[in-house]
Formats: structure tokens, C-alpha cells, sequence
């Protein structure tokens, strides 16, 4: 016992001394992420800053569905675990309105950082608030938006082309709207292919973060979704639970009913990434940055895979995903941070991150005659960024995505109500927030 | 309200009189002995039920050995080949790359390069996990040791000294217990942020010894209600103040109780969740937040989560065993002793 | 007692607590020893109870600097106690407890009685099926989503081995997500109720069995006139921790569930953290929060008064 005690108390003082050395190391700063493939592209990517500047780089990357959770948290207990923060883009109104973020209009104007060499879209999604304003907070840095990935080797099957044209009297090819999609995952699901008895669709149905509403507001996008009247702001009756959206939502509901592997009741990024790579289905909704991970699969890579925008219903339009670069207000190493986002807006640097797998912003690179050959999905990039709609980026987004997240859940896989009750209980939670909120 | 007077009634019940010793009663053959038959029969189902709830441990154990795909086999393997490769993934961060570019890299220094390289990837960095397993340890013992040192103190006070309002002290002492971790979370969170404890060891520590003071108070005050006072009377009459008596006669006196509710402590600082997924972010975070986030780190690595499983489970699992009695009073704050 | 305590440490041998004579009082020594336990019990646990309290009366949200604290009166308490939500969540909370319990308590009772039945190698058997109980709920929940995989979870394996009920998923479907947890928990806590069980069943004095055996009684009146009444304190005890651990539940469902699908498992402590720790309602999770307090305490009170009138009857 009394080794014992000694060792903790050898263990409580190791404590001391280790919470003593943490800040003693400078000349480093982290950079805080998600767990994803781009995030590893992006530690690759900054080996060349600090072999330029000697300025060591630390990652903090955490999984999707925590991040937000964690991030946020961080943010809010005024946490200095993050010199650079690639925050949702989401994030920005509360970031820039409670002072998480430093604003960069002064150090862009001081190094020539222009927003007009970034994609407007981008611009106005990751770095604005108020929107569309010239108060910059992040500068751009991966573009994305929900895509869609399918089997091509599985699509150019003569004999299932066959069987899909007899069944349904058009080819069997990517789809144009949501009604071919259920059509094409009808036909795969329960399928038998190459012995194995494979599914339709992986598709959004997370609950615990934000996955079942970025794959619904894929579907309500499409059929012309809007959150508010355009005429008066956060009056969303008539417009939320109009009867496109109420349109749009079931269709999302048939889907997951029809077309998904058993069991798809949770599902975000990871969980329909592997359903995919294991072969278990035809189809998967994902973002556009995981796409040049996709085609370096040693399973289901190559040629084996293609992409599509999101198919419209009535409109064509995607949700809106990526992240712009932030500096933390609480950082002691703001000088560093910034020196690192002078580094990434370079055009070289810019170039080089898309050649490693992220998708950059910057007009140098997208507007480059080559770039929509330059991977076989950079054409549908640019085609979905055109027409990309984001959730809230109120303040508030989070209290907003939460009750969508339980509304949308609570119809869709759990079998509660209609899809205009979900949708009537959604615009009732979303004014009692802004109530309290003091916007309404 | 008084303190819930679950110690000493429910510790001898009321008609059981005075204790009669077990061991006398059950070596006398008595008329009510089980039969043979009985005894065969009790033991055939508690052996099965073992067995079945044991299946999900062993399960795990199992599958942290596993490749990815036979983790996920249907129907599921019991016998397949062994790897390291959930561990190996569970200690290393990795990036997918080309064949080409895999072609292009020099031969592998290491088993365990190899073994990542096998699946079309490059070992980028350590992990996390690491780091995790080294805050549950230090802050697991850091505030077991601070729980234990304050708790012998008080419950000594508590069995030896008349205290004033003891019985409502003990019960409000008790009674921090009942809070859920969550709404304690709310104001520590607030004040962690003011004070800059927030993600840091030492508030970690702070917490877990608050929290597991109040069940070191009331273990170890059991323990030391059963050492006769007399020994230290009689330490005194030689001359010890009462501070030396206590150093020198009750504690080694309790010192097994004592390291029975340091386990205790140990494995709840250990396998605590909540306040650690609100309070910590990076600096400070223990495995049990951790353990999750494996699973969203490329792709569903079930043989990976296994492995961070099995890691942290075997500490705990080795406790129990050395522990096993004084279980009984563990899990009952003391209010049952054999 | 108090003289011996006052006498000179003069013959003493020397050591830290001896040296200069410290001969405190009983009173001083007793003070020394408890302030520092109640000093941090009232940092940690006390004062940020009463400052919860004081938050629940407001419209506070600690992600909104600079804001206006504006006191709202008893509005935050009306409205979770008017939502019909926050009444299902409890709903499903209670019949989490319930049937966690009722089923722990039967499968509990029934092994400890048979363990108590002492067959050879009783006691090895009895650690090994203690094990459970001591792990991290979080982690628990973690592989256990494992073991419910529709497919290749060796928990749906052996269903379908027995029932063949081809695939199903225990964590996706609305019916079954309930019983998923329930099932976890008593896996975990089983053995919980069985040790607290046996303690009871071993406290029986053997001459009442014998008295009765002279009398003729059946087996089944001496385990209800007997065992039972004997045993109940013991069960009761176990059902009221049980009870407590289980209304905080959080993280073995979080990480098993997440409260879905939909909320059909989302327990009260989910609530509340999401209304905490990601909306940031700060005021109103504060009103949540001694809600709970206050239904977990006052429950528990009128419990353990019950609890001691069966143990004086």
C-alpha cells in the first residue's frame, strides 16, 4: 500500500510538471479539423510551410460527428488548444459575432489578399458575416458541396442494362432527377452481384450531429427550399412547410425506405463511405472531399466508380459543405497563424492543395482551362458549387440543427407523423428559437 | 431528512440477531443443504449465464485481432488468422495513397509499415491514443491518491470524534451523488472557464477527486468503524498523541480498506465519460471520449476500436479480480459489508 | 478519551505528527480532518449547485459573451414543465428504469439464489460474472453497436442461430432501439444486484430454514415467509442504486444510440446535455437540471424512508 501511495503521489507530481512544460515549446502552432481525407492532405500539404518558414505544424483533427461538439466547446471556454481553426461553415455567425474568430479585412489589405481571387460562392459561404458583407473572417479554404458516387463497373453491365431497360423503359445511367435515383435503387436493392447480395442507396441518416439534415436538405434543395420569406426575414410558415418541401422530404423518406443497406438507421460520412468501398451498394451520398479518396480505392477505385451532382427534383441545387481558415481570437500565436494563411492563399500553394486531394477555392485554380479535366468529378465540382445553399449560419445554427436533426429523425426513420408534421413542429421549434434569440 | 440508515441495519437485519458465522453454519451438515442434484443444476445455469454474458468481452478481444474485413464477415468468424493490424491502426494515423505512388516508396523499415502498406496506405503519425491513455493514468491516480488522502482524513474524523451535525454531513456528503453529471457539468463548466481550468490535468484531477471523495468518506469510514478503538487508546496510554495513533495504529490497520477504495476510485476516474467529453477538448482528454472517435477516423475500423477497447478494459478487468472482495461494499458505499 | 489526547508527546518517538508536542484536541483534530473533504465538496458540488439555480432563473447562454443576463422569473421551469417533449423524454427515462431494473432484479435474485446454492467452484464463477459491472458504460455502448451490426453482429447472429429472424437491427428500429439499451444495461448490472442479493441471502440465519423445515413448511412458503422478507432490504438497496445511476443514464446510451432513432431512446440526461452543451441554453438546461436533482433527491427520500420501515418491520 505504501508503494502505492507513493507511485500516485510520483504520479500527481509528474502532472505538475508536465502541465509546466506544455507552454514552454513555441515556433509551433496547431491547426484544428476534421478527421478526413483532406485533413491528412493537408498536414502533407504543410510540410512546404515549414520548410519555408521553420514554423512547426501540430494537428488536432477530429471526427465529424464530434467535431462540431468539440470545436464549438473549445471556442466557447475561450480555449487555446487551436491557433487555426477550420470551422463549418456554419460556425461563422456566432464565431465572428462572440469574437471566436479574428477578423482579417486589415491583414488581407495588408498582404495583398484579395476575396475577389476566391469563387464568390465561397467567399460569401466561409468567410462573410453578416452575409454578403465585406466582414471577413476566414479566408476559403475547401470548397464543397453533397455529391453522389456509383458503381460504374456495376451500371455498364450489358446484362443489367438489359434487365433496367426492360423494367423501366429508359438506360440504366447516372440519374437526372430523384425519381430515376429510386428507380435505380429499387433495381439494386437485394440484388445478387458476384455472389454477394448487395443494396441501392447509402444515404445521410445520422442523428447525433448534423448527417440527416445535410442529406434531407440535399432533397428540399432540389425541389426549391427556402428557409424564410425573402420579403420578411424568419418568417418561415407557408415557405418550410411548403408543399414542395413536404414533396421533397417524402421522397427522402421513400428512399431510405426503398433503397438502403439493413440497418442504415445512423449513418453519416464514414458509415456510408463504407458501405460503398465494401461493395455492400450501388449508390452513396457524400461530399465532394471524398471523392479523390474514392478513386484511390483499392476496391472500388479507378474506373470502377463514377460521380453525379445532385439530381434535381423541380431545381438544380446541392448542399453546401466546406470550411474556411480562421484564426482563434484566443491564440497566443495569432502572428504565426497568420503568416500560415498568408502562405495558403498563395496560387502555387493553392495548386498544389488541389493536386493533393483538397479542393481549393481559388480562382487560379478553378478557372484554369485545365482543371475540369483534371479529375474525373472537378466538372460536377464546379456545377454543384454554382448552385450551393447552406443551412442557418445564425448564431443560433445549433439550437436550429438540433431540432431538424430530431424533427427530421423522428419522421423519416423512427415513423412519427407526416411529413408536414415534422415540418409544422420544425418551424414551431426554429420560431421559438429565434424568439428567444430576440430576432423574431 | 437523515442520513439513509442503510449501514448497520441493513448490514444485520433486525431478526437476524446476533451474526451467526457462516462457515460454522454451512460445514455442519444441515437438514437443509442443498442435494447434490440442486447443487449440479444451480451450477450448470450460473456457468451457462457466465458464459453468455462473458461472449460480448471475449468477442471484443477477439476482434481486436481481426483484419477489417473479417471483422465484418457474414456469417461471423470464429477462427480466422490473427493480426496486430488493429493495433497497429489504433497507434498510427494513416493516408490512402496510389499504387504508383506506393510503387515509388523505398522497401518498408518495419513490420508494422508493412502491415499498413499491404492495404495501399502510408503511416502519416502516432495516433492519439497515446496521449489519451497517458491523461486516464495520470489523472486517474493523481486524483485517486488527492479522493483517498482526504477521504481517510475525514472518515477518521467521522468514526472516532463526536462531529457536530455528523449525520447530516455525511448524508450531504452523500447526497453530491445524486446530481447528474450533466447538471454539474453546466456550472463547473463556467467556472473551469473563468478560472482557465478548462481542458487542463489538473482540473480534471480536481473534479474527480471531488466527485470521489464523497465515496472514499463513506468506504473507508466503514473500514475504520471496524478497528477497536482500543488499540489506539492503548497507543496513547504508551505515550502517541492521537495524531501518531493514527499514523501508526489505524492506518496500517486499515491500509487493506484503504487500497480497496483506491481501486474503486481508480476505476471510476477511469471509465468516467461525461464530464470528461464536456470539460476536455485536447490537452486533457482521457481514453473514454477517445475510444468513439476511432471509429470515425477512416473509415469503420471495428479491429481498431477492439484494440483501444481491450487496452483500456484489461487494466479494469485485472482490478476486479483483485478486488473481488470488497466488491460488495463498493458498489454499496459502504452500507453492505459481508 | 479527551485526556489521553491532551498528554505531552514528549516519550513519544519522534515523526512529523510528533514533533513539538502537537498534541491537538479532539475537536481541532476532527475539524483538520473533515474541512478540507467539505471545502472542496462545496467547491465543486455545492456552490455550483446553487449557482445552477440561480442560472435557471435566467435567460443565460454561456456561448453568448457580452450578453444581457435577463431574469425571466419561473418562465424556463414553466416552459420545460408545459413541453410535451420534455414529458415523452421522461417517459422514455422512466421505462428505461423500470424494466432495466425489473428485469435485473429477477435475473439477479433468481443467480444469486442459485449461487447461493454454494456448487463446486460457486466463487470463481461469481467473479467472472462480476466483471461486467466495471467497465466504462461509454465504452460498453461502444462495442456493443458492434455486436448489434444487422450482419455481422455476433448478437443478431445468435438471434437468428435460435429464431431466424432474418435481418433486423436492434439500434435502428423503433420497436426494438428500447429494449437495445435495456438490454445492455442488464447485461452490465445484473451481477450488481446478484452480489448485493447474495449479501442478503447469506445473512438468512439457517435455523429459521430449519425451524420451518420441522414445521413442513413447502419450499415455496419458506422462500416467501423467509428468503424474501429477509432479503428485501438488500434488494431494495440494490433497486434504489440502481435506480439513481440509471435516471443520470447517459453514456452508455449516447454512445449506443445517440437517442435515436428519432428520440425514441433519447433519455432525460441527452436532453439536457444537448440543451446545454449544444444549444447553450444555458438558463433554461439550468431549470432542467434541478428538475432532475430535485425528482432523483425526493424520490430517493421517500425511498430510503420506506426502506427503513421495512427493515424495522
Amino acid at each position: 500500500m505504501r508503494r502505492f501511495l507513493r507511485a500516485a503521489a510520483a504520479a500527481a507530481i509528474a502532472v505538475t510538471a508536465m502541465a509546466g512544460q506544455a507552454s514552454a515549446e513555441d515556433k509551433s502552432i496547431t491547426l484544428c479539423w476534421a478527421a478526413w481525407d483532406p485533413a491528412n492532405a493537408l498536414a502533407e500539404l504543410s510540410k512546404d510551410f515549414t520548410a519555408e518558414t521553420g514554423i512547426q505544424m501540430k494537428f488536432e483533427f477530429v471526427p465529424w460527428t464530434s467535431f462540431a461538439d468539440r470545436f464549438l466547446n473549445e471556442l466557447n471556454s475561450g480555449g487555446k488548444l487551436c491557433d487555426l481553426l477550420i470551422g463549418d461553415s456554419q460556425w461563422i455567425g456566432g464565431s465572428a459575432t462572440y469574437g471566436h474568430y479574428v477578423k482579417l479585412n486589415d491583414f488581407f489589405a495588408a498582404n495583398n489578399i484579395s476575396m475577389n481571387d476566391f469563387l464568390p460562392a465561397t467567399v460569401y459561404a466561409y468567410s462573410t458575416w453578416p452575409k454578403g458583407s465585406e466582414n471577413y473572417w476566414a479566408l476559403p479554404a475547401m470548397g464543397d458541396a453533397l455529391g453522389w458516387v456509383y458503381r460504374k463497373d456495376w451500371f455498364a453491365r450489358p446484362e443489367l442494362q438489359a434487365e433496367f431497360k426492360k423494367t423501366y423503359g429508359y438506360d440504366l445511367a447516372p440519374p437526372a432527377d430523384w425519381k430515376q435515383l429510386k428507380d435505380i435503387g429499387t433495381f439494386f436493392q437485394g440484388r445478387q452481384i458476384d455472389g454477394k447480395t448487395v443494396y441501392g442507396i447509402a444515404m445521410y441518416t445520422e442523428r447525433g450531429s448534423e448527417g440527416i439534415t445535410m442529406g434531407v436538405t440535399g432533397a428540399l434543395y432540389a425541389n426549391g427550399f427556402q428557409y424564410e420569406d425573402p420579403a420578411n426575414p424568419y418568417h418561415m410558415e407557408g415557405f418550410v412547410n411548403s408543399p414542395n418541401a413536404v414533396a421533397a422530404l417524402e421522397t427522402y423518406k421513400d428512399l431510405y425506405k426503398c433503397c438502403t443497406p439493413p440497418g442504415h438507421s445512423n449513418a453519416y460520412m464514414v458509415e456510408n463511405l463504407d458501405a460503398y468501398r465494401s461493395g455492400q451498394v450501388a449508390i452513396q451520398m457524400n461530399w465532394f472531399a471524398f471523392f479523390p479518396g474514392i478513386l484511390k480505392d483499392e476496391n472500388v477505385g479507378g474506373d470502377k466508380s463514377g460521380f453525379f451532382v445532385n439530381p434535381k427534383m423541380s431545381v438544380e441545387a446541392s448542399a453546401l459543405g466546406g470550411q474556411g481558415i480562421s484564426v482563434v481570437s484566443y491564440s497566443d500565436k495569432k502572428d504565426l497563424a497568420l503568416e500560415y494563411i498568408k502562405w495558403f492563399a498563395k496560387p502555387d500553394v493553392q495548386k498544389k492543395w488541389w493536386a493533393l486531394g483538397g479542393y481549393s477555392c481559388h480562382k487560379a485554380v478553378l478557372e484554369d482551362p485545365g482543371f475540369a479535366a483534371s479529375a474525373p468529378f472537378a466538372a460536377d465540382f464546379l456545377r454543384a458549387m454554382s448552385n450551393v445553399k447552406d443551412f442557418w449560419q445564425e448564431p443560433i445554427y445549433a439550437e436550429l440543427l438540433q431540432a431538424m436533426q430530431a424533427r427530421i429523425h423522428d419522421y423519416v426513420v423512427a415513423d412519427k407523423g407526416t411529413a408536414k408534421e415534422a415540418l409544422d413542429l420544425l418551424i414551431k421549434d426554429w420560431t421559438q428559437a429565434f424568439k428567444d434569440d430576440g430576432k423574431l | 431528512m437523515s442520513a439513509p440508515d442503510t449501514s448497520g441495519a441493513v448490514a444485520n437485519p433486525p431478526r437476524a440477531g446476533r451474526r451467526p458465522s457462516q462457515e460454522l453454519l454451512t460445514s455442519a451438515r444441515s437438514i437443509v443443504e442443498p442435494t447434490p442434484l440442486a447443487r449440479w443444476s444451480s451450477g450448470f445455469f450460473v456457468i451457462l449465464y457466465a458464459l453468455v454474458s462473458l461472449i460480448p468481452i471475449v468477442w471484443i478481444v477477439l476482434t481486436s485481432f481481426k483484419t477489417p474485413p473479417d471483422a465484418i464477415a457474414y456469417p461471423p468468424k470464429v477462427l480466422f488468422q490473427p493480426t496486430l493490424e488493429g493495433y497497429v491502426n489504433l497507434f498510427t494515423t494513416r493516408t490512402r495513397q496510389t499504387p504508383e505512388y506506393m510503387a515509388s516508396l523505398p522497401a518498408p523499415e518495419t513490420w508494422y509499415d508493412e502491415l499498413v502498406r499491404s492495404r495501399n496506405m502510408v503511416i502519416a503519425g502516432p495516433s492519439r491514443y497515446g496521449d489519451r491513455y497517458v491523461n486516464s493514468l495520470v489523472i486517474g491516480f493523481g486524483s485517486t491518491f488527492l479522493a483517498v488522502f482526504l477521504g481517510t482524513l475525514a472518515a477518521y474524523a467521522f468514526s472516532r470524534f463526536k462531529v457536530p451535525l455528523k449525520d447530516d454531513l455525511l448524508f450531504f456528503i452523500l447526497s453530491t451523488r445524486m446530481m447528474p453529471p450533466i447538471a454539474v457539468a453546466i456550472p463547473i463548466y463556467l467556472m473551469y472557464r473563468d478560472v482557465g481550468l478548462s481542458d487542463t490535468i489538473i482540473g480534471m484531477i480536481l473534479l474527480y477527486t471531488a466527485v470521489n471523495v464523497s465515496f472514499a468518506v463513506w468506504l473507508l469510514k466503514g473500514f475504520i468503524d471496524e478497528i477497536p478503538r482500543e488499540y489506539e487508546e492503548a497507543a496513547m496510554v504508551d505515550g502517541y498523541t492521537r495524531l501518531q495513533a493514527f499514523r501508526r495504529v489505524v492506518l496500517p490497520q486499515a491500509i487493506t480498506g484503504i487500497a480497496a477504495t483506491a481501486i474503486f476510485c481508480l476505476i471510476f476516474a477511469w471509465n468516467e465519460y461525461a464530464f470528461a467529453l464536456l470539460l476536455t477538448s485536447g490537452e486533457a482528454q482521457t481514453a473514454p471520449p477517445f475510444i468513439p472517435l476511432i471509429i470515425g477516423e477512416g473509415g469503420l475500423d471495428w479491429p481498431a476500436v477492439a484494440a483501444g477497447t481491450t487496452l483500456f478494459l484489461l487494466p479494469v478487468l485485472f482490478f476486479t479480480v483483485l478486488l473481488r472482495k470488497h466488491l460488495l461494499r463498493g458498489i454499496t458505499f459502504g452500507a453492505v459489508r459481508k | 478519551m479527551s485526556g489521553l489526547t491532551n498528554r505531552k508527546g514528549a516519550r513519544s518517538p519522534g515523526g512529523m505528527w510528533g514533533a513539538g508536542g502537537a498534541g491537538f484536541s479532539p475537536r481541532t483534530i476532527a475539524w483538520l480532518f473533515i474541512t478540507p473533504t467539505i471545502l472542496l465538496l462545496l467547491a465543486v458540488n455545492i456552490f455550483p449547485l446553487i449557482w445552477t439555480v440561480d442560472l435557471s432563473f435566467t435567460d443565460f447562454r454561456a456561448n453568448q459573451p457580452g450578453r444581457v443576463i435577463k431574469s425571466v422569473g419561473t418562465a424556463n421551469y414553466e416552459r420545460i414543465l408545459g413541453d410535451a417533449d420534455i414529458w415523452d423524454r421522461l417517459q422514455t427515462t422512466a421505462s428505461f428504469v423500470c424494466w432495466s431494473i425489473g428485469l435485473e432484479v429477477l435475473i439477479g435474485f433468481g443467480l444469486a439464489l442459485l449461487i447461493n446454492r454454494k456448487f463446486k467452484g460457486h466463487a470463481t464463477w461469481t467473479t467472472l460474472i462480476l466483471l461486467p459491472m466495471m467497465l466504462s458504460p461509454a465504452v460498453v455502448g461502444i462495442f456493443w453497436t458492434y455486436l448489434f451490426q444487422p450482419q455481422s453482429g455476433i448478437f443478431n447472429y445468435i438471434v437468428n442461430f435460435f429464431l431466424d429472424a432474418g435481418d433486423f437491427t436492434m439500434i435502428g428500429d423503433v420497436q426494438l432501439a428500447p429494449w437495445a439499451i435495456v438490454i445492455v444495461d442488464v447485461w452490465m448490472w445484473t451481477p450488481y444486484v446478484m452480489l448485493i442479493c447474495l449479501a442478503g441471502l447469506r445473512a438468512v440465519p439457517q435455523y429459521l430454514y430449519e425451524a420451518a423445515e420441522v414445521d413442513r413448511a413447502s419450499r415455496l412458503r419458506q422462500f416467501w415467509h423467509i428468503t424474501l422478507p429477509m432479503v428485501l432490504p438488500f434488494l431494495m438497496l440494490a433497486v434504489l442504486f440502481r435506480a439513481i445511476e440509471n435516471f443520470k443514464m447517459f453514456d452508455m446510451v449516447v454512445s449506443l444510440t445517440a437517442g435515436g432513432p428519432g428520440s425514441t431512446t433519447e433519455v432525460a440526461s441527452i436532453t439536457l446535455k444537448r440543451a446545454a452543451f449544444e444549444s447553450w441554453k444555458t438558463g433554461y438546461s439550468s431549470a432542467f437540471a434541478i428538475i432532475l436533482f430535485v425528482v432523483v433527491f425526493g424520490a430517493a427520500n421517500i425511498y430510503v424512508k420506506f426502506l427503513n420501515k421495512v427493515k424495522q418491520r
